[in-house]
This record gives structure tokens, sequence and C-alpha cells, in this order.
């Protein structure tokens, strides 16, 4: 209960901060204008009422924005010193990793929420099933957590935010690409066996509307893996 | 109160604080001298929980820095080098933060900001962001960050560093007033300082414990010279 609290505390302090600078508007602006652009180019050509593309284009676009969103929420600590005070309040790594994780992942849902108006926009043009727009957006959210927790310990290597998002984004590409890269150099059933790590896969998945418990068992051992890893980072700092 | 014990911190192949024990009485205000470099700040930071021990301990009550940290953070208000704080945030939704953090009750918090802020002469920049105050007002920030609820322990990492000569007053005036509840720990290069306001000197030097007094015997030392001389003898071996 006590630690719930901390977690509450150091969740609100991190999620206004990202509205205390312009980081919040630049990125959100960016993240609407790409996927809007990317999605609604080809829309009218497809002569289709679906939001089917738009789910296909957001794990790329989210390996390289969700990185921009959580590269400073260790390495900024680092780089001002503030990590000393932090480190230094009756806390403990776990609450703050919570906190930082949980702010990151609410900002993220905060920058998807204006897209469901694509979603409404197309229920008029034609019959929409909301199927795999449900899915697709519960997919949406898993996907930016694991992406969010990935980004937050590339974060807790370096105290350079730019170093922080170039490893965070190589490994969310990698995450998303994987399968699409072994196609050229593995035979079909080894590909198989590694699409179970490829994000992609599994929120592909999801996003047809179909939920499995192994796809969202996948989710939370990327994010569970992440935030492991960054709280051993943090005790190897020490 | 506080007890070193053996404490020793490597970093890498480099010894910063080497063997060093001496133990803090409640209620005293402990000067923590030494040059540049000597281990003072490693010192508190593993005091503090930001670093972990080589090895040796340090109790601080009855609990031990490997097995109660956290306790041991509820005890201790601290104030880094520097004072750094998030350079974004009003100084007001700063300390309300910090007050929520230590746990300062709701219906407490706001009279308990209040009172510090007028310690700490603070009440003029309330609303302004960390960023836009002189390096005096930042350190005040900081030790109203240390004082937030009310915290037995002080540990204060030269807190009169890069302050005018008035500020260097007001600051020590403070120490002073807080210092007569609560037991403190803080380091300072201006060794008259150290003189006026500790109950007793602890001096260290290439990480070793060099020296310890109680005011009374520094007193009588400093009858046939200067705590300056005695302090470059020790520090520096000149005779």
């Amino acid at each position: 209960m006590k630690s719930l609290e901390k977690i509450k505390h150091i969740f609100k302090r991190e999620f206004k901060s990202y509205f205390i600078s312009p980081i919040a508007y630049i990125v959100i602006s960016i993240f609407l204008l790409i996927i809007g652009w990317l999605f609604f180019s080809t829309f009218f050509l497809n002569r289709q009422a679906s939001l089917t593309r738009f789910f296909v284009l957001l794990p790329m676009t989210f390996a390289f924005i969700i990185p921009a969103v959580t590269m400073r929420l260790f390495s900024e600590e680092m780089n001002m010193g503030t990590y000393e005070i932090l480190l230094t309040l009756p806390v403990t790594f776990r609450d703050i990793i919570m906190g930082k994780f949980l702010a990151a992942v609410a900002f993220v849902a905060l920058m998807l929420a204006p897209t469901l108006f694509y979603a409404i926009f197309i229920s008029f043009l034609g019959t929409l099933d909301w199927g795999p727009v449900i899915g697709g957006y519960i997919g949406a959210l898993l996907l930016g957590a694991a992406f969010c927790a990935v980004g937050l310990l590339a974060s807790a290597i370096t105290r350079n935010q730019v170093v922080a998002f170039i490893i965070g984004m190589t490994i969310c590409f990698s995450l998303t690409l994987l399968t699409d890269f072994l196609l050229f150099f593995l035979p079909d059933a080894l590909v198989k066996t590694f699409q179970y790590f490829s994000a992609n896969f599994h929120f592909r998945n999801i996003a047809k509307g179909v939920i499995d418990s192994r796809d969202i068992l996948y989710f939370f051992s990327v994010m569970f893996f992440a935030l492991y890893g960054s709280n051993l980072i943090m005790q190897e700092k020490k | 109160m506080i007890k070193f014990e053996n404490l020793t911190k490597y970093y890498g192949d480099v010894c910063a604080v080497d063997n060093v024990s001496f133990e803090v009485k409640k209620g005293e205000i402990l000067g923590f001298l030494g040059p540049n470099g000597a281990g003072k700040t490693t010192t508190y930071r593993i005091l503090t929980g930001y670093l972990q021990a080589t090895s040796g301990t340090i109790k601080v009550k009855d609990y031990n820095i490997h097995d109660h940290q956290l306790e041991i953070k509820k005890l201790i208000g601290y104030l880094p080098e520097s004072a750094p704080v998030y350079h974004d945030m009003l100084v007001y939704d700063y300390l309300n933060y910090v007050a929520d953090i230590r746990g300062v009750p709701a219906d407490e918090k706001l009279s308990h900001i209040k009172g510090l802020a007028d310690l700490c002469s603070l009440n003029e920049v309330m609303h302004k962001t960390v960023d836009e105050l002189s390096k005096g007002y930042r350190q005040r920030v900081g030790i109203a960050h240390a004082l937030m609820g009310d915290p037995e322990i002080l540990v204060l990492d030269e807190p009169t560093v890069g302050l005018d000569p008035n500020q260097i007053a007001d600051t020590r005036e403070i120490i002073k007033r807080i210092g007569k509840e609560k037991t403190i720990i803080f380091s300072t290069h201006i060794l008259s300082e150290a003189e006026a306001t500790c109950d007793r000197l602890v001096i260290i030097n290439n990480g070793k414990l060099a020296a310890d007094y109680t005011s009374d015997e520094l007193t009588e030392l400093t009858k046939s010279e200067s705590f300056e001389d005695i302090f470059r003898k020790i520090t520096k071996g000149v005779h």
C-alpha cells in the first residue's frame, strides 16, 4: 500500500514533466502527422472502411516514436544529478521503475487517443467491423507498453539521451522486423520458431481481433524482462 | 546514532574511502572535513543509499545499510553537493512532491511546506521554476528538501559553497537552529565556520580517518596554533 502510494507520486511527477517541456507536444504532433499521412495517403485508394493499414503501420511508427518518449526517463536524471536525489529519497528501485514506466505508458495512451477519431470517421464512410479495431487498440497498448519498457531499459544504461534513443530504437526495430529479416536467411520451419520472438507477429494476431493468451503473455514477458533488466542496471551502478 | 564501521569503498582500483570508523551521537553537529577528493561525498553517498560500500557497514540506530536501506533513507534528510533539483519544476511543486514521497500527511503538508519556506526564506520564489533561481536560492531549496518530513538526521554536503557572506551566515544560522533537535553531519571548506558550529570535528584525508576532535579538545589545541595550521598539518603533512 505504501509502495503504491510512492509509485503514484513518482508517476504524477514524471507525467507532468512531459508537459512542462515542449517534448510532449512535439512528439504527439509528429506521431499524428506521420501516422495520419501514411494511413490516409492510401486509405481512399483501397476503398475499404477498415483500420487494418493503420495497425500495420503502428509497430514501425512506435519503434521510433516511443524511444523518443522514454529516452529522458533515466538519462536526464543522471545527467542533471537529480538521480542522486531520487535514489536517496525513501523509495525503492521498484517504485522508481514502475512510476516512470507507467508514466510513459500513460503518455503513449494519450498520444494514441486522438486516432480514435479515425475509427469514428471511417465508421461514417462504410460499415466498420469494430472487433479488429478494439483488438487493435488493445494490441497497440500492449505493444506501446512493451516498447516503453525497452526504452526505459535503454535510458537506464546511459546518461546520454541520444544514445538512449538510438539503443531503444534499435531494439524496438529489431523486435518489429525480426521475422521479415529472417525470411531471407532461414528456412520456413525455423522462421516459424523465431517469429514467437517478434513483436510484430504477436501484435498482428491481436489486431486481427483474436485475443490469445500467448500473445498477451509475450508482451508481458518483454515488459518484465526489460523492467527487471533496468533494476539490475540500477543495482550495478551503485 | 550513526556508527561507521570499517567503511571501505573502491571505484575500480581506486580506494575512495579506506577503513573509516567513527561514531556520531544523537543531537550532535558533526563537521566532516577534508580536502577535495578526500572521500567525504563518497561517505555521504554510502550513508544515504546512493552507493554501496565495498566492505564495512554503517549502522543508523538499530538499522544497517545493507539490510534496512529504506528505513535509513526515511531517517535521513540529504542535501547533495551543489543541490541538484529538477530544473523545470516550480519550487512549490518540487517541495510538494518531496513531501508526498516522504509521506507527510495531507492535512499537515501545507503548513509544513510553509514552515520550511519561512525557515529557508523561500517565500518570494515559491512560484518560480528552479531554473530561474540564483545559486543561493537553489541551495536553500536543497536545504528545505533535506528538512522535509522532519527527518532525525541531516546530511549536508557543503551547504554553504558558492553562497555570498550574508547567505553563508543565514545558512549557518539555520544549521544551528535545527541542530538543537537533530543530528547533523555537514562538510565545509570554511574552517572557521566548522569551528563555530560543530560539536565535533572529523577530518579525513585520502580516504582515511585523520583526526577526530570534540569542540573542547579543539579549543584547547587552537590556543597555541590556528585551526587552519592544524588542518594543513594533518592533510598535507606540513610541519
